[in-house]
């Protein structure tokens, strides 16, 4: 077993774990925070998603250990406009992709006017980028949506963007 | 998952220390290794954590190249001003990789060391000679759609999955690897190994090293390059094909060419013969596709992969054709 303390949504954690436990499970299992969801467990779905530090990761795919003394955020840490533009745009149907795809968001958004390009950056020196729909669903789309609700979500996080 | 000692490593002479002991190995951002554990395909004693080491940085060097630390992020390596500059192809083969929560947390030595994506390998009922010598290869008349064109053997058709490998490999990176004995550099061409009948040794680190760095070659040519990779959906998938490339053209002669083709072999496939084809010819749609058939002429099929072949060619010609028309429009 191993101490792990994290700032998890602004408070102080201090977890006793088996190195093998994910960060996903450590939220959901020990924590109780299960806003965060599981979907695939291998990397390939990012209903996991999180911050850390700020930056969006697959939480499944991370050990709770490897996260020691950083600064997690999950969707029930998070208060941003984003989520009343999901609402708005219906960029949701059964609900279970949407916090990862909120945190994925509020992530990407962060790396966008940081000036990171992306695969379909036309011009990849460019010093700003458009965040055009194309953009939108290069960027997310590490995070499916069973439901489809694809259209949505890329109207909430366009709105969000401006 | 198996249960195993956690050690994370704050610099390099630990880490070398720990990683000669047996049923160690190291963690990068997990993205493989911890999916592979918990399929109990990887079943490590100890876990050394090395994100922690102070190799996370990308630096201009004195003779022009660039050193990259093997523990920098994909996602930050492909931002960084002086990739997407210099090395356009490096910056968009990262992106076409994984997602964008993934490439936050993968490194640039798990990207160089990542497994095949061969699904036989994966999965502990099928037989696989990579996963257990002599054990047979499933994917030899079974399901071997995404399997390799060049360089497979009767042990394994596999191919290398990582796309930011293909870029390296087209521009001649060196990967540097350090140990208790010592430090040493390799070419990342020629890193990864061909199967032939021992597929378990994938590429030429030796048990007790770590990726340290990887360097780039001072390279002007590579200020005009491309990535372009096919598969089966736009994005968040592996590559089908794909061609790292980067041209020169004087007066409408070709002066340097570099390729490298990825999805297609157990390693970054550098094009050298479609190389020497191009270099002195002219920049045309029949030369880039004549360059094309002179590297595909040793290309063998599997069962389900022959539209592999022809999907190389067209990816190899349409790559050139970008660059020849984005470099007559500069
Ligand atoms: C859903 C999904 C989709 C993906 N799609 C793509 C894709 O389209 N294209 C692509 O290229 N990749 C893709 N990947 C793979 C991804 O790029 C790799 O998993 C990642 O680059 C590995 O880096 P890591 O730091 O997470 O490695 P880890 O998982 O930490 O390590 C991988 C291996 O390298 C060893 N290792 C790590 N660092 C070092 C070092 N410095 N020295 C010595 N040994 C080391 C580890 O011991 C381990 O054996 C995908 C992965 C997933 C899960
Ligand atoms: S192709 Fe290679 S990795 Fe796949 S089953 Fe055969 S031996 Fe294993
Ligand atoms: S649960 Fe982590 S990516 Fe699917
Ligand atoms: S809303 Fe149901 S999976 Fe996205």
């Amino acid at each position: 077993m191993v101490d792990v303390r994290m700032r998890v949504n602004g408070s102080i954690e201090k977890l006793d774990l088996e190195p093998r436990v994910s960060l996903l499970d450590a939220l959901r299992e020990h924590l109780g925070l299960t806003g965060t969801k599981k979907g695939c467990d291998q990397g390939a779905c990012g209903a996991c998603t999180v911050l850390v530090d700020g930056e969006r990761i697959s939480s499944c795919l991370a050990l709770a250990v490897q996260y020691a003394d950083r600064d997690i955020t999950t969707i029930e840490g998070v208060e941003d406009p984003i989520q009343q533009s999901f609402v708005r745009h219906d960029g949701f149907q059964c609900g279970y992709c949407t916090s990862g795809q909120i945190c994925s968001a509020i992530g990407m958004l962060a790396e966008h006017a940081a000036g990171a390009p992306s695969a379909v950056t036309g011009h990849l020196a460019a010093e700003q980028i458009d965040l055009t729909p194309e953009e939108i669903r290069e960027r997310m789309s590490g995070n499916l949506c069973r439901c489809g609700a694809y259209n949505g979500i890329v109207a909430a996080i366009q709105e969000s963007s401006r | 998952m198996k249960d195993f000692a956690y050690v994370s490593a704050q610099d390099v002479a630990t880490a070398v220390r720990a990683i000669a002991e047996p049923g160690a190995k190291f963690l990068g951002g997990g993205t493989n290794l911890v999916d592979l554990m918990r399929q109990n395909i990887e079943r490590p004693d100890t876990v050394i954590d090395i994100t922690r080491l102070p190799l996370d940085r990308v630096e201009e060097l004195p003779d022009g190249g660039v050193r990259i630390g093997a523990l920098v992020r994909n996602s930050h390596l492909a931002a960084h001003r002086v990739i997407r500059t210099r090395y356009p192809m490096l910056a968009q083969a990262i992106l076409t990789g994984a997602s964008g929560q993934l490439r936050n947390m993968a490194t640039v030595g798990g990207n160089v060391l990542q497994r095949t994506r061969c699904p036989y390998f994966a999965d502990l009922a099928a037989r696989c000679n990579k996963r257990e010598p002599g054990a047979g290869c499933d994917a030899i008349g079974g399901f071997n759609r995404n399997a390799a064109i060049f360089g497979a053997s009767d042990s394994c058709v596999a191919t290398h999955p990582s796309d930011m490998c293909v870029a390296l490999a087209a521009l001649d990176a060196t990967i540097e690897l350090e140990s208790v004995r010592g430090v040493r550099r390799l070419p990342l061409v020629g890193f990864h190994m061909l199967p032939g009948d021992s597929p378990q040794h994938e590429t030429a680190i030796a048990a007790d090293e770590l990726i340290t760095a990887i360097e780039l070659p001072e390279l002007p040519v590579a200020a005009r390059s491309r990535y372009r990779k096919v598969r089966d959906r736009a994005s968040y998938a592996f590559a089908l094909v794909s061609v790292a490339a980067a041209l020169e053209v004087r007066d409408g002669v070709i002066t340097e060419a570099r390729l490298a083709l990825g999805g297609v072999a157990a390693r970054p496939w550098r094009a050298h013969a479609a190389e020497r084809a191009l270099m002195g010819g002219p920049a045309t749609e029949e030369r880039f596709r004549l360059a094309a058939d002179a590297e595909l002429e040793g290309a063998v099929a599997q069962s389900q992969n022959a539209f592999k072949i022809e999907l190389a060619g067209r990816a190899i010609t349409a790559t050139l054709r970008q660059l020849q028309v984005e470099g007559s429009a500069a």
